[in-house]
């Protein structure tokens, strides 16, 4: 009897309701969508045969979800990489015992406190040819046009591949909410950094530069792996941000696989196949994050 | 600064979008739980001891949920021991109110009845599906064909012939609207044609003034200046005929309809990807626009924006015909108070019922004997009865971007087909676009 100690019976008790409440609603749901993908579900009869890979042939067929595809990875890229810079720029000047640090910090964390909508609105009206930016800094309307520009610079000949020039308004906007966030995490971790090991360093005649790149950002490794993680995820499975400010854009040129999967699923009634599109985003997401719970847990048994 | 101070504010910024995120979505759930504290509330104001029917809108606000509230006033001083209430979803211009529905058909728990667009949307949503339709049919005793435009009772009749839904309003598609002191300044009338637009548009475009003001952040205003136009080339049953097979998607009209579609582009707003139809609109307002091409609606927007000086006639070549769109409520096979919300469908569909609710709504009624509002109610404005006289004596044909033409995944494919054009801009390309799309909703 060993096991059942009353402690035990009290964390088992404690635990249960919410494993279950992962198991159905998160792993149940997981599984449900997955089979809803596989079915003939694509009409209000909801009809669940299963229906092999058609579902995910016709969303992968789809003109439109190709481009989704093509803009998650150019804006993910863009995203992930500008955060990352401009937070850990603002973090190393923040950390050089500036004065009013506490203000700084809060303006550039104050972003954050923002939802994606309220952002996608407000840079929809700075970012509006016809007001905001280009009326304030009197620049010629016509040839910056932001996010309604349909301009696609081609990477060679294929007509998918390429970077819409309408998503970089959308980037600015995105970076500008979670580079502060960045800028946090990265302050706290050059906080950590040791004093001692600066002075080492500078003691061995290292530059300034060579300290740097040689001390501080491998140290900030960790950090940067758990932004990207962040981020990542928020940039695969970006939505708000997209429907508030520019909707699909010239062309699709501001479209993603979220907005694509709610219109497939609710306003078409195309169930399955909006069921494929969310199995693929979890995948997409999938790939970013499994890497991460597994490099962790090996971190932690290392220690 | 010490370090553990700063772990917790990079642990309160890492917990603060976490519940940020939360709150979005928490947001965007109001399409589910908060819509059903509306319903409670307006459940509550029933009396005890009536039969409640609850009806499903997305009408929240303004004249359109003022017209269904005066509405049920009536039918329920009518009927002592019924009480229909609106259980209204806000949201995304239907389509949040449109997903609870659904969700709640699906569950075999419908409500009494609920808003739908007349047409496909309704038809090929809930009608013809491959489990049977989830809808009953309406007997005469609901609606009275022989009181609606023929066109009307097409579109609101399944394969069967057999009537689904009881329209309540309509509204037109295919008017253009334009500033009046614009026109007068450059003596031109509004344009009859197509090729009267490109003169009209020309004269505009030399004064510097955008000739069409289109607001195409969604899509669907783009597509209904290609409806007008398809129209125009087609005529009445060739256009009808794009939906039903008998016109095939290749015709050379089409194509001349998209070069056209091309042609018009060259005259619109350069920001109208950034607008939304009522910005655009605000365009012509300040004469920064002579014309746009927008449903009805945009009278709603004139009168509550107190901008007088504007005009309206049938979008270029669209003379005598009138695209029309309408909300609608159905009987759900499994509603929970059949005999009530038969009654209800009943009042609905009556010249009295329309005459309560379109002078709010800003709508015309789909009867074609109706017009007479009650004394002491909101009368109709000059817009209003200009569109009922045509109404009474137009040609009627559905609106494919409001759910009367073709089924919600045809439209998806036909406006990603126009998306894509509006940037490329290859004709041929769009157009075997459009033949597939014909072809994937199985014509």
């Amino acid at each position: 009897m060993r096991g059942l100690t009353r402690d035990r019976v009290v964390s088992i008790a404690l635990l249960v309701p919410a494993v279950v409440a992962v198991a159905v609603f998160v792993y149940g749901m997981i599984g449900w969508t997955t089979w809803v993908s596989f079915s003939k579900a694509n009409d209000l009869s909801f009809d669940m045969s299963l229906n092999g890979l058609a579902n995910y042939q016709s969303v992968f067929g789809n003109a439109r979800f190709q481009l989704d595809l093509r803009n998650t990875v150019v804006f993910t890229l863009f995203f992930v990489v500008s955060s990352l810079a401009i937070g850990l720029l603002l973090a190393n000047l923040l950390d050089r015992r500036i004065r009013a640090e506490a203000i700084f910090r809060s303006l550039f964390l104050f972003p954050l406190a923002i939802s994606f909508i309220v952002t996608g609105v407000v840079w929809k009206w700075l970012l509006t040819p016809t007001a905001g930016i280009n009326v304030l800094l009197g620049l010629p309307q016509q040839s910056n046009l932001w996010f309604t520009d349909p301009t696609v610079l081609k990477i060679g000949d294929s007509a998918l591949i390429g970077i819409p020039i309408a998503l970089f308004s959308l980037v600015i906007a995105a970076v500008w909410q979670m580079s502060g966030f960045v800028m946090a995490l990265y302050l706290a971790a050059l906080r950590g950094i040791p004093e001692e090991l600066r002075e080492a360093a500078r003691v061995d005649g290292a530059s300034e530069l060579q300290l740097f790149r040689r001390i501080i950002l491998p140290l900030l490794a960790p950090v940067t792996v758990t932004a990207i993680i962040i981020l990542g995820h928020i940039s695969l499975k970006i939505y708000d941000l997209q429907q508030a400010m520019t909707k699909q854009g010239p062309g699709f040129a501001t479209d993603f696989p979220a907005s694509y999967m709610w219109q497939t699923a609710f306003n078409d009634n195309q169930f399955a196949k909006g069921a494929a599109v969310g199995i693929v985003m979890l995948v997409l997401v999938a790939t970013l994050i499994v890497p991460y719970l597994l490099w962790n847990r090996r971190q932690e048994a290392a220690r | 600064m010490t370090n553990g101070k700063l772990r917790v504010l990079a642990v309160g910024a890492v917990l603060t979008m976490f519940t940020l995120a939360a709150c979005n979505q928490g947001g965007t759930a109001t399409t589910g739980p908060g819509g059903t504290a509306g319903p409670t509330d307006a459940a509550a104001a029933c009396a005890s001891g009536t039969t409640k029917i609850e009806v499903q809108s997305w009408w929240t606000t303004g004249g359109e949920a003022t017209g269904l509230q005066k509405l049920f006033e009536q039918f329920n001083k009518d009927n002592p021991t019924l009480c229909a209430y609106n259980a209204a979803i806000a949201g995304g211009a239907g389509t949040a109110a449109q997903g609870v529905i659904k969700t709640r058909t699906l569950a075999g728990t419908p409500p009494d009845t609920f808003q739908v667009h007349m047409g496909h949307e309704l038809l090929d949503t809930y009608v013809n599906i491959s489990a049977g339709s989830v809808l009953t049919a309406l007997d005469t005793s609901i609606i009275d064909p022989s009181k609606f435009p023929a066109g009307v009772v097409k579109i609101i009749s399944g394969k069967d012939g057999k009537p689904y839904t009881v329209p309540v309003n309509i509204h037109r598609a295919n008017e253009l609207w334009y500033n009046k002191k614009v026109f007068t300044d450059n003596n031109l009338q509004p344009p009859a044609s197509w090729a009267d637009f490109k003169t009209v548009a020309d004269a505009l475009k030399a004064k510097n003034i955008t000739a069409l003001a289109v607001g195409d952040n969604g899509i669907w205003a783009w597509g209904m200046v290609f409806e007008t136009i398809l129209i125009a080339e087609l005529g009445v049953d060739g256009f009808n005929g794009l939906w039903t097979g008998t016109t095939k998607w290749d015709d050379p009209k089409v194509t001349d309809s998209l070069n056209q579609l091309k042609t018009v582009a060259g005259y619109v707003n350069s920001d109208h990807n950034a607008l939304t139809w009522d910005q655009a609109n605000q365009l012509v307002i300040d004469g920064k626009a002579g014309m746009t091409i927008m449903g009805d609606w945009a009278n709603g927007d004139y009168v509550a924006k107190k901008f007088t000086d504007y005009g309206w006639a049938p979008a270029p070549g669209n003379a005598g015909i009138y695209q029309a769109l309408a909300d609608s409520f159905p009987l759900p096979a499994k509603a929970p108070n059949p005999d009530a919300v038969k009654k209800l469908l009943a009042f609905m569909a009556s010249a009295a019922g329309q005459d309560i609710f379109n002078p709010y709504k800003g709508s015309i009624p789909a009867r074609i004997d109706a017009g007479a509002p009650p004394s002491g109610g909101q009368q109709y404005n000059d817009y209003q009865k200009s569109a009922m006289s045509d109404w009474t004596k137009d040609t009627v044909v559905p609106s494919m971007e409001h759910g009367a033409a073709a089924a919600p995944a045809w439209k998806s494919a036909i406006e990603a087909a126009l998306t894509t054009f509006a940037t490329g801009g290859d004709v041929a390309a769009t157009q075997a676009a459009l033949v597939q799309a014909a072809k994937d909703a199985g014509f």
